[in-house]
């Protein structure tokens, strides 16, 4: 019988810890297909950040590398520097990317870093059961803020794609989500092309995945979805901010 | 052929030679001309110089480098080293060796720029959070910085800990001629554990600190401190100088060690029965050494360029068997040689 679909190779057998309804195992899936599809894995490493995703350093087959809170960009360049034929990629949530590591993230971008950061944004701290993210939406109930995210105090949203696309050392960010076929498709496709890039030496590359957190957000898998659609994405617009190679910047939020 | 170099340059010169090509850093005085030495440098035979966003970035990026197996370092002074102890912690929770470079400066706080010894409890005791050691060495002219270096990152390697280089801003920044060791003349590891690509040849190699089983963190740490019992035991490293016959042994190390040396010589001329005990390890302590010398000695002196974070290791080591007394001047101010003798002549 005909093999037509498997698990990628660049992800190991062990089961997946995260909570059900949540999209890390489907983004998961799509970095290990691109390493298995560009044929890298020999030669990746994962650098896996603080957060609900640590654990990746066990369900990545390539060789793997735990950063302090934060600092997975700054590892990552270590990691490129010393070794440039390596490909590099970070896994990092909306919490370390864009709170604790918004220097080693801004930074990382801007010296153009030829990496590939894979970017989680599910507006929550799951790990820690459900605070406030730098993402978190104006009004946004979690248990930091029990009211509701109230900008007067707590400020805004931190649009990374957005915010990195002004920098001309980023060569490619795309925001995606992956709440229906279609969308997971174009996530596969703009994993895929940050990963290539990386290859073809082109420089910062990152894709922020709109994700979702049933547990945090106490709703149903489905609710989630629902949530996702109806307010992060309206905040949050889908579609390239930058493409070196399509001449596309800044806010060019078409898919 | 000697040639005359600044301390912080000579470090550089020294890692470059010891292998490294990967340098981060930040920049914070006293410790710059190391930086600026190595942006000079690196990119001329192929390495890294790489000015990170803070000295936090700069030692992860650190760890990044030495997690893929190659000889990295940064080196920063006091209060920036205060920021790379998360860094430092997690290199020693992930059995990373590396190299970091304390040229310290009078503190707390922003404190001074000028020489100081005061960041000896953080660099022996705590220099992060979690159950574990770093390799401190603690040279005293520029000619031990450069021999130090290349121990340092050997030393590193063999125990597989981060080593930190306490210097002060004296050393940094004073000139002395120095025999540099020719390129190559190091040590070469394998690193089988390293995080470079397992090339399809091997199981994926994890470089990790997290344990969520406090059994198996446990059995991690106790293992660590079982090679800390091995390093204690064949690493110690210490200068003795007049002690053989002496009734008070100054213990000094760094740069308040050339003071003491002075302070030593002067006694003798006047007839004084007077040793200076340097350590050259900081951790592990040379407790040996200490312990030989309390056989003989009446009282030990510890001078220091702090309030005297150094006395209760020489307490210990010797099982507070002969009183210790202290002398020292902080804030960035070193002691004179008359003021450590005035101190000697008080004990003798």
């Amino acid at each position: 019988m005909a093999t037509i679909f498997q698990k990628p190779h660049a992800l190991t057998d062990a089961p997946l810890h995260y909570c059900p309804g949540c999209t890390h195992g489907i983004v998961h899936r799509l970095v290990a297909q691109a390493i298995d599809e560009l044929g890298v894995e020999g030669r990746t490493v994962g650098v896996a950040s603080v957060g609900c995703s640590v654990m990746c350093y066990d369900y990545f087959a390539c060789d793997m590398v735990q950063a302090p809170h934060g600092r997975a960009q700054a590892v990552a360049t270590g990691l490129k520097r010393a070794k440039p034929d390596n490909v590099i990629f970070t896994y990092q949530g909306d919490g370390d990317l864009a709170a604790i590591g918004t220097a080693e993230t801004v930074h990382a971008a801007t010296r153009g870093e030829n990496l590939t950061v894979i970017f989680i944004n599910n507006a929550i701290y799951g790990m820690t059961g459900g605070q406030m993210a730098p993402t978190s939406l104006p009004g946004q109930i979690t248990q930091t803020t029990p009211y509701g995210r109230d900008t007067d105090t707590a400020g805004y949203p931190v649009k990374v794609c957005e915010l990195l696309s002004t920098l001309d050392g980023v060569a490619f960010a795309q925001r995606v989500t992956v709440d229906c076929v279609k969308n997971v498709n174009i996530a596969r496709k703009a994993i895929k092309k940050a990963f290539q890039n990386q290859l073809d030496g082109k420089g910062y590359s990152i894709v922020e995945v709109l994700s979702t957190c049933p547990t945090n957000w106490g709703l149903t898998p489905v609710e989630s979805l629902e949530w996702l659609r109806e307010n992060m994405i309206p905040y949050y617009p889908l579609g390239v901010y930058k493409d070196i190679d399509a001449g596309v910047k800044k806010g060019g939020a078409s898919q | 052929m000697k040639v005359l170099m600044k301390g912080n340059e000579a470090l550089g010169e020294a890692a470059i030679r010891a292998g490294c090509r990967h340098f981060f850093g930040y920049p914070i005085t006293p410790q710059t001309e190391l930086a600026a030495y190595m942006s000079k440098r690196m990119p001329k035979i192929g390495g890294t110089y790489l000015q990170a966003e803070s000295e936090i970035a700069a030692v992860n990026m650190v760890l990044g480098a030495s997690a893929a197996g190659v000889r990295a370092m940064t080196s920063s002074s006091s209060p920036g080293i205060s920021l790379k102890s998360e860094g430092i912690s997690y290199m020693a929770g992930s059995d990373l060796p590396a190299l970091i470079i304390n040229v310290q400066r009078g503190g707390p706080g922003l404190g001074g720029i000028q020489p100081s010894q005061a960041d000896y409890w953080q660099a022996t005791k705590a220099t992060g959070h979690g159950d574990f050691q770093v390799l401190v060495f603690a040279p005293s002219t520029v000619q031990e910085m450069v021999d130090l270096v290349s121990d340092a990152f050997d030393t590193a390697d063999r125990w597989r800990m981060p080593a930190m280089i306490l210097a002060d801003g004296m050393l940094g920044q004073m000139m002395e001629p120095v025999e540099l060791p020719e390129e190559g003349e190091h040590a070469s590891t394998e690193k089988p554990w390293a995080a470079n690509g397992h090339s399809n040849k091997r199981e994926h190699n994890i470089i990790n600190s997290l344990y969520l089983t406090p059994d198996k963190l446990e059995e991690l740490v106790v293992e660590r401190y079982k090679r800390y019992e091995q390093v204690k035991a064949t690493e110690q490293r210490a200068e003795e100088y007049l002690c053989d016959d002496a009734d008070v042994i100054i213990v000094a190390y760094g740069a308040s060690s050339r003071v003491a040396r002075s302070a030593v010589n002067k006694a003798r001329e006047k007839g004084g029965k007077v040793g200076l005990l340097r350590p050259i390890t900081l951790w592990p302590f040379p407790t040996g050494a200490l312990q030989k010398a309390a056989g003989h000695a009446k009282a030990f002196l510890t001078v220091e360029m702090s309030m005297g974070q150094m006395v209760d290791d020489v307490k210990l080591a010797i099982d507070c068997r002969v009183p210790v007394h202290f002398f020292g001047r902080t804030g960035g101010i070193i002691p004179t040689p008359g003021e450590v003798l005035a101190e000697v002549e008080k004990l003798l």
